[in-house]
């Protein structure tokens, strides 16, 4: 009697434990599943408001057309030289950010001490958390006269301050996610390099940067991802002339200052709302250019164990 | 019991019901042109807390959409900041529908430079030079030997658009110009260089830039009013037929020197009185 009662028991408790399960898979499926669906909404929005300016424009001659005039009366959508700013001010901004960012990660991971690594870890997150219409203040009020001054410049609000900024704002991605991947190196590969004979330096170069690169190259590649992005700062500092710079000192305007800057007053699904919902498009596939080069590179170049290399 | 109770829940219904229909009785619907619509932003809000039961719904699109709407009868006014062209009155009047076009402010456009800029007066023909790119060195005009560095707004600003049409002419600003989201921006970009030249609403000027006069005139309320300041322009609201209940109390709003046009002043605008 006694025993029966207790199979029973734990019988039900079975059931009642996998359905329990059930649930929470479906519940997390449903999150899942949500969340998904609104990423997708917003892409078919994205096309849907984007699309009908090509009936009008020929795509060619929107995004190779070298004029952005889209309140003339005719309008001229061409947005060849908000691609290239756009472009410029990411190139320019990874020449500073991506050798800083690495080499902060480096210095953090090998060679600080625990102690200065513990402090000067949060704090470099810390610089990513920073509002970017701070940064993009900052740019505007403090770096364009001082540019000014010391290049003797006519105008500091530039190509150039702003991919200053954006490296500014890039650098602490690109070092966060870097650095893990240098940490997580396993110490015995460091330890069989060094064994061997090679210098702390060797084993960095050979060895640590080697087994991190994919980790390195997905940090590098979010923190470009993150510039061409970037709406405040470029709105606020890189000062917004439609035309494709001649040189670093030169003012552009990258998309999405266009997009942030006149969305709000192009009429509701006139041809110059969408004309910037496609501009939105091409933003997009840059980024997703750029997530799914990250993801290649992460994969292709994973790290499985310590006997890759 | 239950059959009070059910009165009781029958009256609260009738009495929300009753409410609701209140609060919804007075409605004035109101689109048009962005640069009126800080104005009537500000005065709809300040209507709106005076008269608890009116609601006003409120929104941009330009003024040719305003106009439109004002046509097809989907609001009650529209803001513009130009008159109303002959094409869209007789398609008004097609529909029975007159407009009645009330000039609720003024619109005054002055160029700025830096205070230390000791270039003292621009006619309107060298500003649209300056504005082609054509003209790229201070010197050319009185000035500095410093480069000219153009600051233009946004093309969907209405500050753009007073721009485009008493100083541009029909020819574009030319794409080197750096262009700014805002008043305030220009002022900020103006004041922290000194070659540079823009342009702002009156109620944004202040001590970190200098105002320079056009055509000899300095841009001011006075100067406006009396029309002889070039770069300026009256706003409108426009109504379908004379206003009345509701919407004529509203007109009376924005047009009261005390209440009305105090706002217009607050949102950068040249009030009528």
């Amino acid at each position: 009697m006694f025993n029966t009662a207790t199979y029973k028991d734990i019988f039900r408790k079975g059931k009642s434990r996998r359905s329990r399960e059930q649930i929470i898979r479906f519940l997390f499926f449903a999150i899942a599943l949500a969340s998904i669906i609104t990423l997708a909404l917003i892409v078919v929005f994205l096309f849907m408001e984007g699309l009908p300016i090509f009936s009008k424009v020929s795509v060619k001659a929107f995004l190779f057309g070298h004029y952005w005039y889209p309140t003339d009366d005719p309008p001229e959508f061409g947005i060849f030289a908000l691609i290239i700013a756009s472009i410029a001010v990411t190139g320019v901004s990874s020449i500073m950010s991506i050798p800083l960012g690495v080499l902060t990660a480096l210095f953090l991971a090998e060679t600080a001490s625990a102690r200065l690594r513990e402090i000067v870890k949060p704090i470099v997150e810390l610089i990513a958390s920073l509002p970017s219409v701070v940064i993009g203040f900052f740019g505007m009020v403090v770096v364009a006269p001082f540019l000014q001054e010391v290049f003797d410049i006519p105008v500091g609000l530039n190509l150039f301050n702003a991919s200053l900024m954006l490296a500014f704002m890039s650098i602490p991605t690109i070092c966060s996610i870097s650095e893990d991947a240098i940490f997580s190196v396993p110490v015995e590969l460091k330890e069989a390099s060094l064994a061997l004979g090679a210098t702390h330096w060797e084993t960095i170069w050979r060895v640590v940067i080697p087994a991190s690169i994919s980790g390195i190259s997905t940090g590098v590649i979010l923190g470009m991802s993150r510039a061409i992005g970037e709406t405040m700062v470029v709105l606020m500092v890189a000062g917004g002339a439609a035309m494709v710079p001649s040189s670093i000192f030169d003012p552009v305007r990258p998309m999405p200052a266009s997009i942030a800057a006149e969305m709000a007053e192009a009429p509701f699904r006139g041809d110059h709302y969408y004309a910037l919902f496609a501009t939105g498009i091409v933003l997009f596939f840059f980024t997703l250019i750029f997530n799914m080069v990250a993801d290649y590179i992460s994969n292709r170049y994973r790290q499985v164990g310590a006997a890759t290399l | 019991m239950k059959r009070t109770s059910m009165i009781i829940i029958t009256a609260v219904m009738a009495a929300f019901f009753f409410c609701v229909n209140q609060a919804w009785a007075g409605n004035i619907v109101i689109k048009g042109s962005t640069t009126v619509l800080p104005i009537a932003q500000k005065v709809a809000e300040a209507y709106m807390s005076q008269m608890p039961d009116v609601k006003i719904s409120l929104s941009g699109g330009g003024s040719g959409n305003g106009i439109k709407a004002l046509i097809d009868g989907s609001t009650d006014i529209a803001d513009s900041s130009r008159f109303i062209k002959d094409k869209e009155v007789t398609m008004a009047v097609e529909k029975g529908r007159y407009p009645v076009p009330f000039a609720v402010a003024y619109d005054c456009i002055v160029p700025v430079v830096h205070p230390s800029n000791s270039t003292v007066n621009l006619t309107v023909s060298r500003l649209k030079s300056i504005y082609k790119g054509e003209i790229k060195n201070w010197r050319e005009v009185g000035g500095p030997d410093r480069v000219v560095v153009v600051i233009s707004r946004d093309t969907s600003s209405g500050t753009y658009e007073v721009w485009e049409q008493k100083v541009m002419d029909k020819e574009r600003v030319y794409a080197g110009a750096l262009l700014q989201a805002s008043n305030g921006a220009v002022v900020q970009a103006v004041s922290s260089n000194k070659n540079a030249i823009g342009y702002i609403g009156l109620g944004y000027l202040d001590d970190s830039v200098k105002a320079l006069p056009v055509n000899r005139i300095k841009g001011s309320e006075e100067t406006t009013l009396n029309g002889t300041y070039p770069i300026s322009r009256p706003l409108y609201m426009f109504t379908a037929g004379w206003p009345q209940g509701d919407v004529l109390n509203f007109i009376n709003f924005v047009m009261n020197p005390e209440k009305g046009q105090k706002y217009v002043k607050e949102a950068g605008f040249v009030p009528l009185f």
